[in-house]
């Protein structure tokens, strides 16, 4: 007899703002409340909480969450180990893994993010304000694999995510013609459909592709609208078995396939490695993982109805729509022009919650729970009868994904 | 000391065992490749082992240092007092390499006329006597 499938049944977050403007809740009572949200959402109680799984180097450890959170025991706690945002889906696919061979029972996979109450991704410790003495540059000493590699990217000013997703994005369009209206029109969709979400950071904030093509060029093609905001806020959703799904709260939605994982000789990716190989390297990065997560389920693009794409920058949605093969390659920008990802009248609406770009920038975790949402119903941009939901964790660098079925 | 081209602010390289060699080549401004002690792969970033073959032997090659730009991006935000905006990091496919790339800047041209397939060659920069950093600029041709 096969294991239950996993479900999720519940999902939750904190109020989401920008940047530094949670200063008076701490990260850590934000990942409490993101929680007890998603665990009260299922119908369920903390008692009932067993694991918990996280990504991206949270702060906020398990076994910490799971003592004041009065979980009875925890019986599973789980780090992913993809970069950033890559690990969003991975850590959904790990809890269900722990479910399905019995490790747990209920594990909820939490992201809680307040750089302002840290340090702000891309900086590096630099300052653009001038130290009062200048250390003499010297090589210095790289305490893991990662800052080795980012030995070789570092002393050339490429520190900011902004720059690093600019070099396979500025390929893609001398391959391909792609423009930069065409990634413009990416974020202007994403923005309509943030318009009808109140948990949206930008929802009150419309944008045209005139705004989009006015403002300021952070790393080119990338202008600020490509890239997606920073945010402070919480969320997490509930994993647990197929039996345990049927008597809770809300319409369970199935995990039917997952993958996460890089190709060949990827490491970190465009970000920090020059030599990926060149038919990746204009590319996210997931064909394979695609291709691996379609034969596993027995799906095609075509039976997608909804999907929630990983936007840290325009470029990086638009490789992806190849790489998952909703268009032949090189073929997303006209894919775009053609009003496909819209919410109102397209093939693929996609981030219908407003994504990274305009909703919140939660390491991606966000659009699992916009997927769940999507299945339920309950989307503030609902795509009717909507069965299967793409969800996916980054691109350019290893990522993850799931394929979520409505119940 | 050769022309500086970005400040003293500039995030300096961090190195492990593995890639210090890369770093005091560079010291000597000379540019190399890791090359495979069985069967000559190059490869970069430096790593213990090479990906083809599995073997753990290497030497370092050593390569012109011509290239062309792969790709580019031109930043408009500095990250550091006194560097001028917009600068340029680039991916130069290095000639003599056996098809490797690195991560560099592109120098000594205005910012909006950079365009890949352009053909550069390195510039070393001493950010201090024992740091030198391999940038490129346009081969005048
Ligand atoms: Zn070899």
């Amino acid at each position: 007899m096969s294991p239950a499938r996993a479900h999720i049944v519940g999902v939750g977050e904190s109020a989401y703002a920008r940047w530094g403007k949670i200063g008076e809740v701490s990260e850590h009572a934000l990942a409490c409340q993101a929680i007890q949200r998603a665990v009260a959402d299922a119908g369920l109680s903390m008692d009932d909480v067993d694991g918990l799984a996280s990504f991206a180097e949270d702060r906020n450890e398990a076994v910490f969450l799971a003592a004041e959170l009065g979980l009875p025991a925890l019986r599973f706690g789980n780090m992913v180990w993809m970069p950033g945002g890559g690990g969003g889906c991975a850590a959904v696919s790990n809890a269900a893994m722990a479910v399905e061979t019995g490790q747990a029972e209920v594990v909820v996979v939490y992201r809680s993010l307040c750089q302002g109450q840290f340090y702000r991704f891309g900086s590096g410790g630099v300052s653009a304000d001038a130290p009062a003495e200048p250390p003499v540059p010297s090589l210095q000493q790289a305490n893991s694999l990662l800052m080795a590699s980012m030995g070789f990217a570092m002393p050339y000013g490429l520190l900011m995510a902004a720059a690093a997703y600019a070099l396979p994005t500025r390929r893609h369009m001398h391959l391909y013609g792609t423009t930069s209206e065409q990634l413009g029109l990416l974020a202007v969709t994403f923005r309509e459909h943030a318009s009808r979400n109140p948990r949206a950071v930008m929802g009150g904030r419309p944008l045209t592709l005139e705004d989009h093509q006015a403002s300021p060029m952070i790393a080119d093609p990338h202008r600020l609208f490509d890239c997606c905001l920073e945010s402070d806020g919480a969320c997490a959703v509930v994993v647990t078995t197929e039996e345990r799904a049927r008597d809770l709260a809300k319409r369970p939605v199935e995990i039917l396939g997952s993958e996460q994982g890089a190709p060949r000789g990827y490491a970190f990716g465009p970000f920090t490695n020059a030599n990926i190989p060149d038919a990746l390297y204009a590319t996210g990065g997931g064909e394979e993982m695609a291709g691996r997560l379609w034969a596993k389920t027995g799906l095609s693009p075509a039976d997608v109805d909804v999907a929630q794409l990983y936007d840290h920058f325009t470029g990086c949605v638009l490789m992806q729509l190849e790489d998952y093969g909703f268009c032949e390659r090189g073929e997303a920008g006209g894919f775009i022009e053609s009003g496909a990802l819209a919410w109102e009248g397209g093939s693929l609406p996609t981030n219908t919650h407003g994504g990274s770009l305009s909703e919140a920038y939660i390491h991606g975790l966000n659009h699992v729970v916009e997927g769940v949402r999507s299945l339920r119903g309950e989307s503030t941009s609902p795509v009717e009868n909507a069965e299967v939901c793409l969800v996916t964790s980054a691109a350019c660098v290893p990522s993850s994904a799931l394929l979520l079925g409505r119940k | 000391m050769s022309e500086r081209f970005f400040p003293d602010t500039m995030p300096p390289p961090m190195a492990d065992g593995t890639s210090l060699p890369w770093w005091e080549a560079a010291a000597e401004h000379r540019l190399v490749v890791q090359e495979c002690g069985a069967c000559q792969a190059t490869r970069l970033p430096p790593s213990p082992v090479c990906p083809d073959c599995r073997s753990d032997q290497f030497g370092w090659r050593e390569v012109s240092g011509q290239g062309e730009v792969y790709t580019f991006t031109r930043v408009h935000r500095p990250l550091g007092a006194g560097q001028a905006i917009p600068f340029v990091i680039a991916v130069i496919a290095l000639e003599g390499s056996g098809g490797l790339r690195m991560i560099s800047n592109v120098v000594g041209i205005d910012a909006d006329a950079v365009a890949i397939g352009m053909r550069v060659e390195v510039v070393w920069e001493d950010m201090s006597p024992d740091l030198a950093i391999p940038r490129f600029r346009p081969t005048d041709d």
